[in-house]
């Protein structure tokens, strides 16, 4: 293969990868590890390196839409930070301490679970009558939002706040362990938990994982896993893939978008299962 | 076109606006120096067209020479080396949610809403703790 065509299929792939992360809120870099490294042959360091700019590049290539668009819920999100890019740093310092084979393998089995309840959870509609949530309520989260597919004003009601900030403490640690987006996680965790309408949980989750990802991406520059020649592509093709992808989100159904969201999350899990059980 | 946007606090409004102008900025800006600097090292590189083998001496880590310093990147920029332009546009993409993180922060204090403010300077707080924590690290 020459530059030229490498050039081409990265970023074909990652004009895929940044579409589909941005319409179920995360990063690509689930499409773009295994593409780069078991169909283009890139070393793993460098694959990690272009998912974390991958990251970046969706959330801020798809967020610049629904923020306008108010599909994103703001005060969510800046709430939510603060237990994300603290679990991120805690994260960091137990990576020596804890099994990343484990890690993967629990990471695998937690994805499996959320992907089923979300499935499960496919009937039943956001939340009106969510349980009246005290901070919620006093931090002025509840919200609606414009919903093009089926033509009318969403409102709703935000619950549970401490169990969301728990668990997106977790997605942080995660991320900061497995050096991951955690997208995966923060979509359940804000639909199953908190009862946000599933296209707001992935554009919240969206517009906080280039948050998670900017902090990281600074270890990774200086450990030189950023090789300007396989990330530019990468750069390229996921920003212009989000911001088509975040035209479209509105228009499609939240079932179809539930859809997709467990079907990729089954294939997400199965991938981490997969690296924890083949890990040396 | 009949009025789209749910009831939005006006002042919360400004905010989304000016975190999506911000959120716009960074995303061109870095498209164009990685754009910019993908074609210059085609330009450069006559060979990237043709050898296979110049793909694997610039994707294995033991041979990619890399521009990882700020020194490397300025250097490089001076010789308008395609790698170095699209280093400093991904590093401007990085820099990206951490301005918008800073700048929504100055939303909040100018709508004097104390808790949002407060929130949102922890947030910007940890970020920079994560980046000093990340150097000493590095």
């Amino acid at each position: 293969m020459t530059p030229l065509w490498f050039t081409l299929a990265s970023f074909g792939i990652s004009l895929v990868a940044g579409l589909l992360g941005s319409l179920l809120g995360f990063g690509g870099g689930i499409i773009v590890v295994p593409a780069l490294t078991l169909l283009l042959h890139i070393d793993f360091r460098y694959a990690a390196g272009a998912a974390i700019i991958s990251v970046i590049a969706t959330s801020s290539g798809a967020a610049a839409a629904y923020v306008r668009e108010h599909m994103t819920n703001l005060r969510v999100a800046m709430v939510l930070e603060i237990a994300t890019t603290t679990g991120a740093i805690s994260g960091a310092y137990v990576a020596g301490v804890v099994s990343q084979r484990w890690l993967y393998i629990i990471f695998g089995i937690v994805l499996g679970y959320s992907a089923v309840m979300m499935f499960r959870k496919r009937e039943s509609h956001a939340s009106e009558d969510a349980p009246r949530d005290r901070i919620a309520d006093r931090l002025g989260l509840h919200d609606s939002y414009y919903d093009e597919a089926e033509g009318r004003t969403i409102t709703y009601r935000v619950t549970h706040t401490p169990i969301g900030f728990g668990l997106m403490y977790v997605a942080g640690v995660v991320s900061g362990l497995l050096g991951i987006g955690s997208g995966s996680l923060k979509v359940p965790a804000m639909d199953l938990a908190m009862r946000l309408p599933i296209k707001v949980s992935t554009a919240t989750s969206n517009f906080m994982i280039g948050v998670t990802a900017a902090a990281s991406a600074g270890v990774y520059f200086a450990r030189g896993d950023i090789d300007p020649f396989i990330v530019a592509p990468v750069a390229t093709g996921v920003l212009l893939g989000a911001t088509v992808g975040s035209r479209l989100l509105s228009k499609i159904h939240s079932s179809t978008i539930r859809a997709m969201f467990v079907v990729v999350l089954l294939f997400i899990s199965v991938q981490m299962i997969y690296r924890g059980v083949r890990w040396k | 076109m009949e009025v789209k946007k749910p009831n939005v606090h006006p002042q919360m409004r400004k905010v989304e606006l000016l975190i999506s102008t911000v959120l716009r900025g960074g995303v061109v800006i870095s498209l164009l120096f990685v754009v910019g600097g993908t074609i210059l090292s085609f330009t450069h590189h006559p060979g990237y067209l043709r050898s296979p083998e110049v793909l694997s001496h610039l994707t294995h880590p033991d041979s990619a020479v890399l521009p990882r310093t700020p020194r490397d990147i300025i250097a490089g920029l001076r010789q308008w080396q395609g790698q170095s332009v699209i280093v400093l546009g991904l590093l401007i993409l990085v820099a990206t949610p951490v301005a918008r993180v800073a700048i929504s922060i100055l939303a909040f204090v100018i709508q004097r809403d104390r808790m949002f403010t407060i929130i949102t300077s922890i947030v910007l707080g940890l970020l920079i703790l994560s980046f000093v924590l990340g150097k000493i690290e590095g």
